[in-house]
């Protein structure tokens, strides 16, 4: 069993191997498709700053809404994660520094995908004060006072987990931190379309993940430096 | 020395007594219907806590400057009978006041807190939690829908715990985190609390009242101003305490009954 492992692993390195072009990056495919729904998703609901005066006078012309289901045009459905969740040949993690703002009593952005010890920076933008409470369970959960004028925090997670995360002081405030192992990864975006790059040719199971709906997967085969189109459609109800 | 102490204790009892007895800093508006007798009960103990106060106060100046610098050596002459027998009488004395002021202040508090809201009040419910107040109203079908605190999900606003999939009656509540009320009638709040204790203080309500995690509290008041107040949280219940407030907001009817329709349209 071990030298049939070893052949393969051989064969598999020899066919990479034999891909690459010297003084070109390997070839690679890409997925890419549309996130919608159907049925009736909750209605996104303008959110009441009151109790911030700061918060609400920023938004006193157009109030934030909910963001735990965002629609657009054509049944888009916004902040899905889409990524390999099976298939992933294998890469270093980055270690470019992923940045979170807490701006008019929002998270920006809602969803926030990095990947294991890749550093955060959180900034609080704000003439108030937050608190971050990542309810994280695999890693370890914090929380921390960041006031006014505070200094960024620097941080990481160390290992793969979707955290919500809440703001102890503004109830409203709630977005995602989602650690990733594979660096293949995109968010829906207004129009629903997202677009994972550089997966070399193989068979990948491609997730697709909103915080209200659940998941969804579809099994997708790469070869060469093809572009596959997948779209997932999310049911949606109202409650 | 002794006559300058009476002189500085004469000057601080003239000069406190003068800030309370011109308002200086004085309640907030009433803006209740049963403010009045809180504020009644309020300047009858402040008078008759003032005046043993004043005389009290003056008395000692008296004795200071009288019996103060004496070299003389002779002993001052004690109260009839000794240490024992004054003690008792200053105990009796104030026992006897603090008693007649809770009488009385027992009946003002009854007539506020003991007695049944009217029938006809508008029915709110408020849930308490670190650090946010929120107020939810039946909707158009006149039916709170029953609460589950493992439903709890800030992240769609539902600070209640409402069931809308399989409660219909959850569905058109109306949840706002501003205290919304018509002016001249009779509100009726049930006070809930997430997770730990909390408080619902409006000073110009005239109300201060306690959360309690796992009680309902009842309580109602009439408001009888427009306009916009603050509500706070007098408890510390957590690093944001602080921060922990909302606003009431007194609207003439026919504003409020609009602000409702307004309301009930977005659910």
């Amino acid at each position: 069993m071990r030298i049939r492992s070893r052949s393969l692993l051989m064969i598999a390195l020899l066919g990479s191997a034999a891909m690459v072009t010297p003084g070109a990056p390997p070839a690679a495919g890409a997925i890419s498709g549309k996130v919608t729904y159907t049925g009736t998703p909750p209605k996104m609901k303008p959110i009441d700053m009151a109790k911030e005066p700061f918060c609400a006078r920023l938004h006193a012309a157009a109030p934030v809404l909910t963001e735990n289901a965002v629609t657009g045009p054509g049944n888009a459905l916004r902040w899905v994660l889409v990524y390999v969740s099976a298939g992933d040949q294998g890469s270093a993690p980055s270690t470019e520094p992923v940045r979170l703002d807490q701006r008019g009593c929002q998270y920006i952005p809602h969803v926030l995908v990095l990947q294991p010890n890749q550093p955060l920076d959180i900034y609080n933008d704000d003439s108030t004060s937050h608190n971050i409470h990542p309810l994280a369970k695999v890693n370890p959960e914090w929380n921390k006072s960041q006031p006014v004028g505070a200094p960024p925090i620097h941080t990481k997670w160390e290992k793969p987990e979707f955290i919500p995360v809440k703001c102890n002081v503004h109830p409203w405030m709630h977005g995602w931190h989602l650690v990733l192992a594979t660096p293949h990864y995109a968010v829906s975006g207004e129009d629903g379309a997202f677009s994972l790059q550089g997966l070399p040719p193989g068979k990948y199971t491609i997730t697709a993940w909103q915080e209200q709906f659940g998941t969804q997967t579809q099994d997708v085969t790469i070869s060469g430096t093809e572009t596959k189109t997948i779209d997932f459609v999310f049911k949606a109800t109202p409650y | 020395m002794g006559k300058l102490f009476a002189v500085v204790l004469a000057i601080i009892t003239v000069v406190s007594t003068a800030i309370f007895v011109t308002h200086t800093w004085w309640l907030p508006v009433d803006i209740s219907a049963h403010g009045h007798a809180i504020d009644h009960q309020l300047a009858e103990t402040m008078l008759s806590s003032g005046v043993l106060f004043v005389l009290s106060q003056l008395a000692l100046a008296a004795f200071v400057w009288r019996f103060g610098d004496r070299r003389d050596g002779r002993a001052v002459t004690t109260f009839p009978g000794g240490v024992t027998p004054m003690v008792v009488f200053a105990v009796v004395l104030v026992g006897a006041e603090v008693l007649a002021l809770t009488f009385v202040g027992s009946k003002v508090w009854a007539g506020i807190y003991q007695t049944p809201p009217d029938p006809n009040s508008l029915q709110i419910d408020v849930q308490s939690e670190q650090f946010a107040f929120y107020f939810r109203y039946p909707g158009p079908d006149g039916k709170f829908g029953a609460t589950h605190p493992e439903l709890i999900n800030e992240a769609s606003e539902n600070y209640f715990g409402l069931d809308p999939k399989n409660d219909v009656s959850a569905r058109d509540d109306i949840v706002v985190p501003t205290l919304t009320i018509p002016v001249n009638r009779p509100v009726a709040l049930t006070l809930r609390a997430k997770d730990v204790g909390h408080a619902f203080y409006v000073p110009e309500l005239r109300i201060q009242q306690d959360f309690v995690p796992g009680l309902s509290i009842p309580l109602h008041f009439t408001a009888t101003q427009t306009g916009k107040y603050e509500i706070v949280c007098t408890q510390l219940c957590g690093l944001g305490h602080y921060n922990m407030r909302a606003y009431i907001e007194v609207l003439p009817a026919a504003q409020f009954e609009q602000w409702l329709k307004d309301k009930a349209a977005q659910q």
